[in-house]
């Protein structure tokens, strides 16, 4: 099999897929990739039929090396990436030599960066998932001088493409509908909550994000409140009234009331923004939710058709006079003089 | 027990692919009953009997979340199927189904694998005998498992086990560590922080990841605890499949 070698990890890197969803009677929430639409871009750019496993990468990347000729798509938040000092585009596929050199630098807007290779990431998958479970001690972040296993690409030779990547690196407006905690709340306090303009705080992990405000948003009936089912996309609100967005590592059981649930296809934006982004928050019915949701089947087959061949720009080719760019050079008057 | 049944079923929007059914917003026995009946009725329901597309059923302490493939499923044939069998559910009787399996599981009380033995005797008025006999003796079911991994809330004991969380938190109790509060047991899976009173520990571990089934305990599961002493437990934990001598009877 072949590998992609890590030579140096400069965030935190750790594997990720789509997670291992149907085990929360079991106490085991789904996990998986924080910006899941990341690997539908590269499912999309790489032509593969579902997401693949990738690497994720925390605020930086790092130095990538591979041991067989394997494309991969860079999809996430945009990070400097360059191939033998050769700068790559971002939301592309490259093809990768061994020998050469992916360097990932950090993030230029947005949180979490990902690598994926065109064969997928092959470690040994736990309950159908390789998805590293860090809170709980499944995989681990993974350190410099470390090899993962990697599918073979099953199509070297295909062009590289590239796609414009939905804006969602810079905070922005989660929709949000009403969940079975919602009615807890006063209606002043939902009032205010959904009048606010939050910054994404400083804390946040693959647990949760902190949303950050001067106002607290409380309720007198959280106490003695059962302990009940939580999910990605909650917001939850401490005992001191401060939000926080439920994200893929979340604990699968709470206390703390939920003042409503993000929209699936919002929960991206809130994984991408970085500490200080805007987040305000939009109350929506279920019946506007439904007709603005899109599965992640639909939006991958969206994103397929929005794949571009990738056209290298000149400007990025440092040894563009060793290019033979205009063979076939005539005098222009060869069809009059035939 | 003789809490009057009077419990209500409602059905609610949990996100774009699930309803919650919830039988009260406080852990009361009679709704954690219901939940627990009401999950049961579920699973046991024939599928022509369910719209199609169902994905999960988790139940709660006092509630069940019901998940589906939302691309798949009649949202409104399935609220109200669940609103019919939440409501066959209340009717009653609201006690624990007649659990399926039971587990023995090997605790050393007191001592140092019990640090808080003492003082819940004492705040229950008899002595630390007593109390661990009290705690074996109970009719004890898996209430829910969460938080952790296979982490089970284990109950309900004797009314007089109502006591509150300490308002001091204990930094660390170790993985295996049997707490008590609010007529629950906690059994931790891993070290944890905890503002309940450790009484015992055992050398089960309730999340084994590299197992066939990782989370071996589950919700609804019958749990008798069996005095052991700290030595045995000890030994129990040496052994290489992490059970600490817990065995498990199949009942139906």
């Amino acid at each position: 099999m072949s590998a992609l070698q890590i030579r140096r990890a400069d965030g935190i890197l750790t594997v990720q897929d789509m997670g291992r969803p149907g085990h929360l009677a079991q106490g085991l929430s789904r996990g998986g990739a924080m910006d899941r639409l990341a690997l539908l871009e590269a499912a999309a750019l790489l032509g593969t039929s579902a997401p693949l496993a990738a690497v994720e990468m925390a605020g930086a990347g790092g130095a990538f090396a591979v041991t067989l000729p394997t494309r991969i798509a860079l999809t996430g938040a945009p990070m400097a990436a360059s191939l033998d000092q050769r700068p790559l585009r971002w939301s592309a596929t490259h093809l990768l030599q061994p020998g050469q050199i992916l360097r990932i630098g950090g993030a230029q807007a947005g949180v979490y960066g990902y690598l994926t290779p065109a064969g997928g990431i092959g470690t040994e998958p736990w309950l159908g998932s390789r998805a590293a479970h860090l809170t709980i001690g499944i995989g681990a972040a993974l350190a410099g001088d470390t090899a993962l296993p990697i599918g073979e690409d099953p199509d070297p030779e295909r062009p590289a493409r590239v796609l414009t990547a939905s804006a969602r690196f810079g905070g922005g407006t989660l929709r949000i509908v009403d969940g079975p905690q919602t009615a807890l709340f006063d209606p002043a306090v939902i009032e205010a909550f959904f009048a606010t303009a939050f910054l994404r705080g400083p804390r946040g992990n693959r647990q949760g994000v902190q949303l950050e405000a001067r106002d607290r948003f409380t309720t007198t009936q959280a106490k003695g409140l059962a302990s009940d089912l939580i999910a990605p996309g909650e917001v939850q609100l401490t005992g001191d009234g401060v939000p926080y967005v439920l994200m893929s590592e979340c604990q699968t059981v709470g206390g703390y009331p939920r003042i409503g649930t993000v929209l699936p296809d919002d929960l991206p934006l809130v994984a991408q923004a970085a500490p200080g982004a805007v987040l305000r928050c939009q109350r929506i019915s279920l019946e506007a939710a439904l007709a603005a949701h899109r599965p992640e089947a639909a939006v991958l087959r969206d994103l397929a058709q929005r794949c571009q061949p990738l056209v290298r720009d000149p400007a990025s080719i440092p040894d563009l006079l060793s290019y033979q760019l205009i063979s076939g050079v005539t005098r222009g008057d060869d069809l009059e003089r035939a | 027990m003789t809490t009057a049944p009077s419990v209500a079923a409602e059905v609610l929007t949990s996100g774009l692919d699930g309803l919650l059914v919830r039988f009260s917003l406080t852990p009361d026995p009679a709704a954690m009953a219901a939940a627990r009946r009401f999950a049961a009725a579920l699973q046991a329901a024939p599928p022509k009997d369910l719209p199609g597309g169902l994905t999960e059923i988790a139940p709660a302490l006092v509630s069940v979340l019901v998940r589906f493939d939302a691309e798949r499923t009649d949202r409104a044939a399935l609220r109200s199927t669940l609103e019919r069998i939440a409501g066959e559910t209340v009717q009653g009787p609201l006690v624990m189904p007649d659990p399926a399996r039971r587990w023995t599981i090997p605790v050393a009380f007191g001592g140092d694998q019990g640090p808080q033995l003492g003082q819940v005797a004492q705040a229950l008025g008899i002595g630390e005998d007593a109390a661990v006999a009290e705690l074996c003796a109970s009719d004890l079911r898996v209430l829910t498992i969460g938080f952790a991994p296979g982490q089970p809330y284990i109950g309900l004991l004797p009314p007089r086990w109502d006591l509150p969380r300490l308002p001091e938190i204990t930094p660390s109790v170790p993985a295996g560590s049997v707490v008590v509060a609010v007529r629950q047991i906690v059994l931790f899976g891993a070290d944890s922080a905890t503002g309940w009173q450790q009484v015992g520990r055992a050398a089960l571990r309730t999340f084994i990841p590299d197992r066939a089934e990782p989370m071996p305990l589950q919700g609804g599961d019958a749990i008798r605890f069996a005095r052991a002493s700290a030595d045995e437990i000890a030994r129990l934990a040496e052994a290489g499949d992490r059970m600490g001598g817990a065995r498990l009877e199949v009942l139906r």
